[in-house]
């Protein structure tokens, strides 16, 4: 199945939509919950440990969906709630706001979940969730001393990572971005 | 084609005391709608806890694939919430407008027990002309 236009990696990452909205934190995990990823730009307020907040997380990401699975009002055929439902399997949600955040929310077929958290007068990022899934891709999944379901520990990820969440919204960075530089650091 | 699929109005404690549907596909049992609700009101909660800076009231707004969710939030703790079909605006005005009709045809009923579910002939009417009103203003578009 072919799900996000090819293996190869986009040259030019989406334009960011809004201003201002660089990011709060970040987080990858994978099908079983474990949290591979946790970066974190802006946070203020830490209220729990990084484990319990990291348990929270995916707690709140498995509940939510869920209840839009159970919720969806164009399916007849819902079943019951609370029945564990495959990754694509269901009505799923892509975002939620508050008045202090915005959560964006992705799901690979292979049930990598990927949480980017930022201001709440952010556009829509599930074309920048895809452009990071697509690092994840290269950087990790091509990464042959990487062992799947385990944390990444890779520096050159998390600087592109970085780099582009950072970038997120402001003129010079997504001309930053559109600069292929994947390309000289695969070189190297 | 609904605008507007359901309402739901649920108490401080999580508690769902008005449920009404509009349209969705597929049936919902009580028991269902009480379950959703509870769900709900523990993922706003939760929701608070995740927060990056301080001073979050819980979610306003949930994307779904099929359906936003809007939410308002009482100063009471009483939470009002409708599902809508995505991008459907002018949300926030309505759940304030079924929140003052809350106040006035629930709360100031003499007979409504607090925190219980809402049986009031009068309530309902004016929220079916509410929704009618902003169907039609939809339609309007």
């Amino acid at each position: 199945m072919q799900f996000f236009g090819g293996t190869e990696i986009s040259p030019s990452p989406p334009v960011p939509t809004a201003s201002g909205n660089n990011g709060n934190m970040m987080y990858i995990f994978n099908r079983n919950g474990v949290c591979l990823l946790y970066r974190e730009w802006n946070r203020p307020l830490k209220t729990l440990s990084s484990q319990q907040d990291h348990k929270l997380m995916f707690g709140l990401l498995f509940s939510l969906k869920s209840l839009t699975a159970k919720m969806d009002p164009t399916s007849a055929e819902k079943g019951n709630l609370g029945v564990p439902q495959l990754p694509g399997q269901g009505c799923s949600f892509h975002s939620f706001r508050t008045n202090t955040y915005k959560l964006s929310f992705m799901e690979s077929p292979s049930g990598i979940k990927l949480i980017l958290v930022t201001h709440p007068r952010t556009g829509d990022l599930r074309d920048s969730l895809k452009y990071i899934y697509n690092l994840y891709v290269e950087y990790v999944v091509k990464n042959p001393l990487y062992t799947p379901g385990t944390p990444i520990r890779s520096e050159l990820f998390n600087k592109t990572v970085d780099q582009y969440v950072r970038g997120l919204g402001t003129e010079l960075a997504v001309m930053l971005c559109k600069k292929p530089s994947y390309v000289c650091v695969l070189a190297d | 084609m609904a605008a507007i699929y359901s309402l739901y109005i649920i108490n401080k404690s999580g508690g769902l005391i008005f449920y009404k549907d509009y349209g969705s596909a597929g049936r919902m049992d009580t028991n269902d709608s009480l379950r959703l609700a509870s769900l709900w009101h523990s993922m706003h909660a939760i929701s608070q806890q995740l927060s990056p800076v301080s001073g979050c009231f819980g979610i306003e707004l949930l994307q779904a694939d099929t359906f936003d969710l809007h939410c308002f939030q009482s100063l009471t703790g009483t939470k009002f919430f409708v599902v809508c079909e995505p991008g459907t605006q002018h949300m926030e005005n309505l759940l304030k407008h079924i929140y003052e009709l809350y106040t006035d045809y629930v709360l100031k009923n003499p007979f409504y027990e607090m925190e219980m579910p809402i049986r009031c002939e009068l309530f309902e009417i004016s929220l079916a002309q509410a929704v009618q009103k902003e169907r039609v203003s939809l339609l309007g578009r």
